[in-house]
């Protein structure tokens, strides 16, 4: 029997970069469902997601934090995954490897926007436990 | 060990002993802060009594139930939104309704908590609304100063060259990949989608070029007596493509005496910015109208739209660097989010003003006023 394909959201303020994530994700046998700003993604939590994509920068500065941080409270169990353009060359640098800053950041990978697409995938499948 | 003042509004006393019993021995402590926050407990049983404590105590954090004997909590809300303090509220509430949430969140309340709620909902959410109130304090000390400003700007630069540049490399790569295929036709949306992302790149370059040499000042201002009438159907012939493309009529109205001593190149920015914004936000088959006049010794510009107008909200912002409106009208729109804020340096460059008058779904008229 066929398992049931899992569902993945993704959000950006960018139509090109969501439409690529959307091509990409899709091409690993993911359902996905896009939204472009935080209140499309609230709309769209209405399903729960099997993993969630979250640009940092959208209509404020840290967006996808407050969205992650919501994702989080609603879906514990869901992974969150957040993806940036805007790294050290300003003085804007986060990460994910202690525990202090795990404390706040409500995601369980920090991504750098230009990933390759296969290790989009092997990142995506690490979380999901597949 | 730093104490946040957390003013709990409820009529049920059981709600407020519970507040005290959970918090009283709770701390929080982030990673970029050196210390822990800890709480200190207020209660109030009536929003009356809450305002009052407000307005001679503070308070850092506020919940709020909705329900009270007296005011109501959303009219507690909106008092203390007018009192523009730095008080994150937080509504407690027993059963969501969504005209309250909306009243609420439009007065500036941080979030909801729903009644009954669990300690550990309690906690999460005041460990929320502590790093907001901290991460907000530290914003405003950084502005004055003036550090934020900087650091804000170059993060928002970095953002917006570095998306364009991602976006046409992930449509390469897809390209490259044959991901879709042999048939380069299907391929025909990427590729102008990427001649679009380039050409907001370059008009961004060509703004931020603009930007700079005004800051730094070491543009050779060139002062001639400049034809304004000129000048303004030079600007209306540039956008004119645009505008046919929406079947825009431009109406000018131009006295065509007037003669400025002015830099040409610094007037064709103006005129250039605040045509295109006129066009770009106005509605398929709607109006601009172009009219300047002397008057008394002032040259007045007025630009009007028949476009999607700016609410009220949005335009206090419109002439900061980067700030774009964004909405699902503009959405479709591409724009540096520099142009007006360019348009105002001008401006005052010749002492002059620029105002905004706008009505959503109607449309927006620039006024500028430089005296000669």
């Amino acid at each position: 029997m066929l398992e049931e394909k899992k569902l993945v959201l993704i959000v950006d303020d960018d139509p090109d970069y969501l439409f690529q994530m959307k091509h990409h994700v899709e091409s690993f046998g993911f359902n996905v469902v896009t939204a472009e700003s935080v209140a499309e993604a609230e709309k769209a939590l209405v399903n729960k997601p099997d993993l969630a994509i979250l640009d940092l920068m959208m209509e404020t500065q840290d967006a996808g934090f407050v969205l992650a941080y919501k994702i989080k409270r609603d879906y514990p169990d869901v992974p969150v995954i957040i993806a940036s353009a805007v790294t050290s060359e300003t003085g804007l640098n986060f990460n994910l490897d202690t525990e202090q800053d795990k404390k706040w950041i409500k995601a369980d990978l920090y991504l750098e926007k230009g990933i390759r697409s296969d290790q989009l995938h092997r990142e995506i499948s690490k979380l999901l436990k597949l | 060990m730093e104490k946040l003042k957390v003013l709990v509004v409820d009529d049920e006393p059981g709600i407020r002993s519970g507040v005290v019993r959970i918090l009283k021995n709770y701390t929080i402590g982030f990673p970029f802060m050196e210390e822990d926050f800890s709480f200190d407990i207020i209660e109030a049983e009536t929003g009356e009594i809450a305002l009052e404590i407000i307005e001679n105590e503070g308070a850092d954090i506020v919940l709020l139930d909705n329900k009270l004997p007296g005011i109501q909590g959303i009219d507690v809300l909106e008092k203390i939104s007018k009192m523009r303090i730095d008080t994150a509220v937080m509504m407690i509430t027993s059963y969501a309704s969504l005209d309250i949430a909306v009243k609420a969140t439009n007065f500036g309340a941080y979030n909801f908590v729903p009644k009954p709620f669990t300690p550990d909902e309690l906690k999460s959410s005041i460990e929320n609304i502590s790093k907001h109130l901290f991460l907000k304090r530290m914003t405003s000390a950084m502005k004055e100063e003036g550090k934020q400003i900087r650091f804000q700007f170059l993060s928002v630069l970095s953002h917006e060259l570095k998306s364009p540049l991602n976006a046409i490399e992930g449509y390469l790569k897809i390209m490259e990949e044959k991901q879709v295929g042999e048939n380069i036709d299907d391929y025909m949306s990427m590729i102008d989608r990427s001649m679009v992302r380039i050409k907001g790149m370059r008009n961004l370059i060509i703004d931020m070029l603009d930007l700079t040499r005004l800051e730094s000042g070491k543009k050779k201002r060139k002062l001639h007596e400049v034809e304004i009438h000129q000048l303004a159907t030079l600007a209306i012939d540039t956008i004119k493509p645009m505008a046919i493309q929406h079947n825009i009529t431009i109406k000018p109205d131009i006295d065509e005496s007037i003669v400025m001593e002015a830099d040409h190149d610094e007037l064709e920015i103006i005129f250039n910015n605040l045509l295109s914004n006129a066009v770009k936000y106005n509605r398929d088959g709607g109006e601009v109208r172009i009219s300047i006049q002397k008057i008394n010794n002032v040259v007045t510009l007025t630009v009007s739209d028949t476009g999607i107008g700016i609410s009220d909200d949005d335009l206090p912002k419109l002439f900061e660097e980067f700030s774009r409106i964004k909405n699902s009208d503009t959405r479709n729109i591409s724009g540096t989010g520099l142009g007006l804020s360019i348009t105002k340096k001008m401006v005052e460059l010749y002492n002059g003003t620029i105002t905004v008058d706008s009505k959503p779904n109607f449309g927006t008229t620039f006024t500028v006023k430089m005296p000669i």
